[in-house]
């Protein structure tokens, strides 16, 4: 059973026929927008995360149908004329990126963490709840909240 | 790609009364947290489904002019954690939400969604079980209200019909003004966990004694419960020691903690009595007293 969405994805719209069992995820890989990853495909690591109307969200239990009239956000949106974003520069400047396989997942989680607090002061316990959703299996952890705090500093 | 073979969008709460009553196999879909991975796991209960998900109407969180919070069943967890009214009259409530798996799952996973997949490690069963909740629900003969005591039959198991739809959550004034209230979930891990324990407690007081103590326990047994016999040996005993004991003592006579892979019964016991004494102390003192 198939349905048709409109969605804007990466700032391009899009006029999509997609089956009802279908994942967002899945509509996004099969557009060729592969940053997001099928990890646990439950819900539990986070790789997957994309933004849906900028709130972060597990794209892997998220149906494609959801994504009716809505904006998807993925890294590969996030550079502009070849400049990174401020959260994918300040992951370079942290050296927050081992494997790389969360990564994406992770950019998407903080840019929207970034984008939500930036007027007020957040504790590193709060950027680790805020960001409890994604597992790096590197465990480079430290790395990343410094990029995220680098981000916050920033923007004070 | 998720095994749904028969799928429809409701349109509005009618809408998926009447396509719900239409299909004895339909289930409903909300935020997908739950739903989706049973389907990912091959259950065949949710092949058929009717999806509220894009229902803005259910996810309102509103204060009424006598004082009654209304929350949307189809609110995430996030909105509630967010939420004003939420923040302000019944916090305990935006505590137990901010328990829940992590981020992302709290952005989609709605506290309906919660409380009617009737599991017994529902994180803000305890909180609508200590506030005395009223859920408003809509049928196919109309809409009708069903108290969360007694909601929750057994496990995955609550007291809605097929065709009957969660429409809000009602907390009425005089189920928070005077209380203080607190949620403690016990789990291996600070997140993406499902909780081992988790205790929420209520408190009224009259001077230096309880007038009231709630208590409500999830993990407990099969279903989230309150504990009454606690909740009596409190009732009129002074702040002191001598009575975060005895209700620790008379709590075991509430709970019915079973073996599984994540925690042994007697752990589980352990942990009990010892959420007991803290989560009381704890509503105790939000309510202004002090042991």
């Amino acid at each position: 059973m198939h349905k048709n969405i409109t969605c804007t994805i990466n700032g391009k719209q899009y006029l999509l026929v997609v089956d009802v069992g279908q994942s967002l995820l899945d509509t996004l890989r099969e557009l060729g927008v592969t940053s997001a990853k099928l990890g646990c495909g439950v819900g539990e690591c986070g790789t997957c995360t994309v933004l849906m109307d900028n709130i972060p969200v597990n794209s892997c239990i998220t149906l494609a149908v959801w994504a009716d009239g809505k904006t998807i956000r993925t890294v590969e949106g996030e550079s502009r004329d070849g400049q990174l974003s401020k959260v994918q520069q300040a992951y370079v400047d942290a050296g927050a990126v081992q494997c790389g396989f969360c990564t994406p997942g992770l950019i998407m989680t903080s840019t929207a963490f970034v984008e939500k607090h930036k007027d007020r002061k957040v504790s590193r316990d709060e950027i680790r709840r805020g960001h409890a959703g994604n597992l790096c299996r590197c465990t480079g952890y430290e790395t990343i909240i410094r990029a995220v705090e680098m981000c916050l500093e920033d923007s004070e | 790609m998720f095994a749904i073979e028969r799928y429809s969008q409701a349109q509005s709460v009618e809408d998926a009364v009447r396509l719900l009553a239409a299909d004895p196999e339909a289930k409903l879909i909300a935020g997908g947290s739950d739903v989706l991975i049973r389907l990912h796991e091959g259950s065949k209960d949710f092949r058929s489904l009717v999806d509220i998900n894009g229902l803005a109407a259910l996810k309102e969180i509103t204060e009424a002019a006598d004082g009654t919070v209304r929350i949307g069943s189809l609110a995430t967890f996030s909105e509630i954690m967010d939420s004003d009214v939420v923040n302000k009259r019944v916090p305990v409530i935006a505590e137990a939400a901010a328990t829940v798996g992590g981020p992302q799952l709290r952005n989609m996973a709605t506290m309906g969604g919660n409380i009617c997949a009737g599991v017994p490690c529902a994180d803000s069963a305890g909180a609508l079980l200590v506030l005395e909740a009223d859920l408003e629900i809509r049928g196919v003969d109309g809409e009708f209200v069903i108290p969360m005591v007694g909601f929750h039959l057994g496990p995955s198991r609550v007291a809605l019909k097929q065709g009957d739809v969660l429409v809000v959550f009602r907390i009425r004034p005089e189920n928070y003004k005077g209380f203080g209230a607190a949620y403690y979930k016990y789990s291996m891990r600070d997140a993406m966990d499902i909780a081992t324990i988790g205790c929420t407690a209520a408190a009224r007081l009259d001077g230096d004694k309880i007038a009231e103590l709630r208590l409500a326990f999830s993990v407990a047994a099969p279903t989230p419960l309150r504990c009454e016999t606690a909740e009596k040996a409190a009732a009129g005993k002074p702040l002191s020691e001598e009575t975060l004991k005895t209700i620790k003592n008379a709590v075991e006579k509430d709970v019915k903690p079973r073996d599984s892979w994540r925690a042994t019964k007697e752990f589980r016991l352990h942990v009990i009595r010892t959420l007991t004494q803290r989560v009381v102390r704890q509503a105790v003192e939000r309510a202004g007293g002090k042991f």
